[in-house]
């Protein structure tokens, strides 16, 4: 295999920190909120972490994001500061919306993460027109469009693909393919075999990886990056994941296989990944503790600086309505 | 040719009248030489393709080339999709919607994405893009390709909604709507393409939110847009016949509209009647109605009328058509009940 489609060890370090991050912040919101503490939405996203982290290794602050509201593991492995995700998610003014996104919303073009969509499907068409942008002014950036398998049978899908091929836009459209679409299985909502099937009727490479697994993840991103850059056009990477907890927050999952979620559960590739670094000589035991302790740190300091963030003054409702006339 | 000559050629040139085609043909040429931000998009917008449908925005791709205007597939939800994201990364767009009736594909770009990503975002993204869009009945188009949508997209925060009805207004709106730091929605007439008028100066700029007293009058105001507002000036003729002296307000701007304007003409003439081509409930003379009996309940000399048309689809048989389309007659009728039957 190619050398640069196998993450060197700090990457390799990097991407578990990423999980870290991810995992622990799950883990958290879900605390917060069963506690009383926050009133939100929350979509989790355990069980998926390894695809953002091993994606976003690959772009820069200046590539940018189209996410959705199953998508704070993407911002936060993007960048996302967790002060300023805690804060908007408690709908507090220092977040990165003043706090009138919400956990849905998010934006911070700072690393750019450009829109948070609640409308399934509706990252993609957006993540072109950036890409567009990016084509028209050859400053090599590179757009992403997150989404689920469910969002491959809505239209913005079909036409975000067909436009991305026939312009030859620099975006990779990623599907996160939990086997979910809110409370129905993929086989009963998908006439595809495999999303990554979809891609030939558009005629652009279709991928489809296994999505828990670092190293696939990583190569598959890394080419789609790198044919992006290139000036060589999208990519449909098709991950396969699974969703460990029910669509929404406060959702009891009675839908779903208990035998299976059970196995997937068991394949968490948090622990086996771990296990890995170590087996492979790549970090220690006590370094990746190090990471998992440190990023536990963190959050308990964003979730203390949320809490403690006031809420916007009234005079935000009517503001950002529109802007100024230059 | 001389010096002095030329510039009297150019200066006849300038004043010949043209087309509210031709006028918006200009306004883009001239927002694409000034501006190399500026991108025109759409189905058969290129001149490959015959820069658009009725030429809009012909001969644009041969001057600035087919990057920055660009013909797309029929694809209206990528299209606004296209134009929100090109417009975050600093662009401004305009995308062309062919009708009316195909904004419906593109609701979810336009009504959640494109409104409202500057309010979510706490003012860190904006999209000024501009979408325009033609429609209107008159043409035997049937049921899909001739509503006037505008009340749509006026009850949505976050959006502009424009419409010229004159040449000189159809390009200092389109540059002002370029300008714009938001999402506008740009209603084109499809029946007044060919009305001529008055040419406009190069860089001419109507302001957003300014509507224009196009006749001044005493009994009562007249408030349109679009070609209901040349069809209210077509109704001034019967109403001086039968003794009525109509101000006629073309308001321009849909959304925000120029509530002052409205008013203090309302203030004079104590009457108002509102026309739109749109259908007449929940349409925006319901808007207009509801504003004015806030401010002037119990100082109307008469009810505040409205016209438009029935609440019916648009009919295809040209008689149904012609009968569900408001006009001059419809309006002169409805403007002298209100002030006769008060009298």
């Amino acid at each position: 295999m190619d050398n640069r489609y196998t993450p060197d060890a700090p990457t390799q370090v990097e991407i578990f920190r990423r999980m870290a991050l991810l995992k622990a912040n799950d883990e958290r919101s879900r605390k917060v909120i069963t506690t009383g503490r926050l009133v939100m939405p929350y979509y989790s996203y355990r069980g998926q972490e390894v695809i953002p982290s091993a994606l976003s290794v690959n772009l820069t602050d200046q590539d940018y994001l189209c996410t959705i509201y199953r998508g704070i593991h993407d911002m936060l492995a993007k960048g996302l500061p967790l002060k300023d995700l805690w804060a908007e998610i408690a709908g507090r003014v220092d977040g990165t919306c003043k706090g009138k996104g919400g956990p849905m919303h998010l934006t911070y073009p700072t690393k750019g993460i450009m829109v948070t969509t609640g409308i399934v499907g509706s990252s993609m068409p957006i993540a072109n027109g950036l890409a567009w942008a990016s084509q028209l002014s050859g400053d090599g950036r590179v757009s992403v469009a997150t989404f689920g398998d469910g969002a491959s049978n809505i239209g913005a899908f079909h036409e975000s693909l067909n436009l991305a091929s026939v312009w030859k836009l620099p975006v990779i459209f990623v599907c996160q393919n939990n086997q979910w679409g809110e409370h129905t299985r993929y086989e009963k909502a998908t006439s595809a075999k495999q999303v990554a099937d979809r891609a030939i009727g558009y005629s652009m490479p279709g991928v489809r990886v296994n999505g828990n697994d670092v190293f696939e993840m990583y190569a598959a991103s890394r080419e789609a990056v790198e044919r992006a850059r290139a000036g060589e056009g999208p990519t449909l990477i098709e991950a396969v994941t699974f969703r460990h907890h029910g669509h929404v927050f406060g959702d009891a999952d009675n839908y779903m296989d208990k035998a299976e979620k059970a196995a997937w559960v068991a394949k968490d590739p948090y622990p086996i990944y771990r296990q890995k670094l170590v087996d492979d000589g790549v970090a220690t035991e006590a370094q990746l503790a190090e990471i998992e302790t440190k990023v536990e740190a963190e959050i308990d300091e964003a979730v203390a600086f949320a809490l403690e963030s006031p809420f916007p003054g009234l005079a935000e409702l009517t503001t950002d309505v529109y802007g100024e006339a230059a | 040719m001389s010096e002095v000559m030329e510039q009297e050629a150019k200066a006849e040139q300038a004043a010949k009248p043209i087309t509210i085609l031709e006028a918006l043909n200009r306004a883009l040429h001239d927002a694409m030489a000034d501006d190399s931000k500026v991108l025109v998009f759409g189905e058969d917008v290129a001149d490959p393709e015959e820069g658009g449908v009725v030429g809009v925005s012909k001969g644009l791709s041969t001057k600035f080339g087919e990057e920055r205007c660009r013909s797309t597939p029929i694809t209206e939800q990528a299209i606004i999709g296209a134009a929100i994201g090109v417009s975050l990364a600093g662009y401004k767009p305009v995308a062309e919607i062919m009708l009316m009736n195909f904004t419906t594909v593109a609701m979810d770009m336009i009504v959640n994405h494109a409104a409202k990503l500057r309010y979510m975002s706490g003012g860190q993204t904006s999209v000024p893009i501009v979408i325009r869009t033609m429609t209107g009945a008159g043409f035997s188009t049937g049921g899909q390709h001739s509503d006037y949508f505008e009340a749509w997209f006026a009850h949505t925060a976050g959006l502009k909604v424009v419409a010229a009805s004159n040449a000189a207004d159809a390009y200092g709106l389109l540059r002002s709507a370029i300008d714009d730091p938001d999402p506008v929605i740009f209603i084109e007439n499809m029946p007044s393409y060919w009305n001529p008028g008055e040419a406009p100066q190069p860089g001419h700029r109507v302001p957003i939110g300014k509507a224009r007293v196009a006749a001044e009058g005493s009994d009562i105001t007249i408030v349109a847009h679009s070609r209901m507002a040349n069809e209210s000036l077509m109704a001034l003729q019967a109403l001086g016949e039968a003794g009525v002296s109509a101000e006629v307000i073309d308001l321009r701007t849909i959304s925000p509209w120029d509530e002052e304007t409205v008013a203090n003409s309302v203030a004079k003439t104590g009457r108002c009647l509102i026309v739109h081509e749109a259908v007449k409930p929940f349409g925006i003379g319901a808007e207009i109605a509801a504003t004015l009996s806030e401010r002037f309940f119990g100082k109307l000399k008469a009810p505040v009328g409205r016209v438009g048309a029935p609440f019916t689809p648009v009919p295809f048989a040209q008689p149904l058509e012609q009968a569900f389309l408001p006009n001059a007659q419809k309006i002169a009728d409805a403007a002298i009940a209100l002030v006769k039957g008060n009298q």
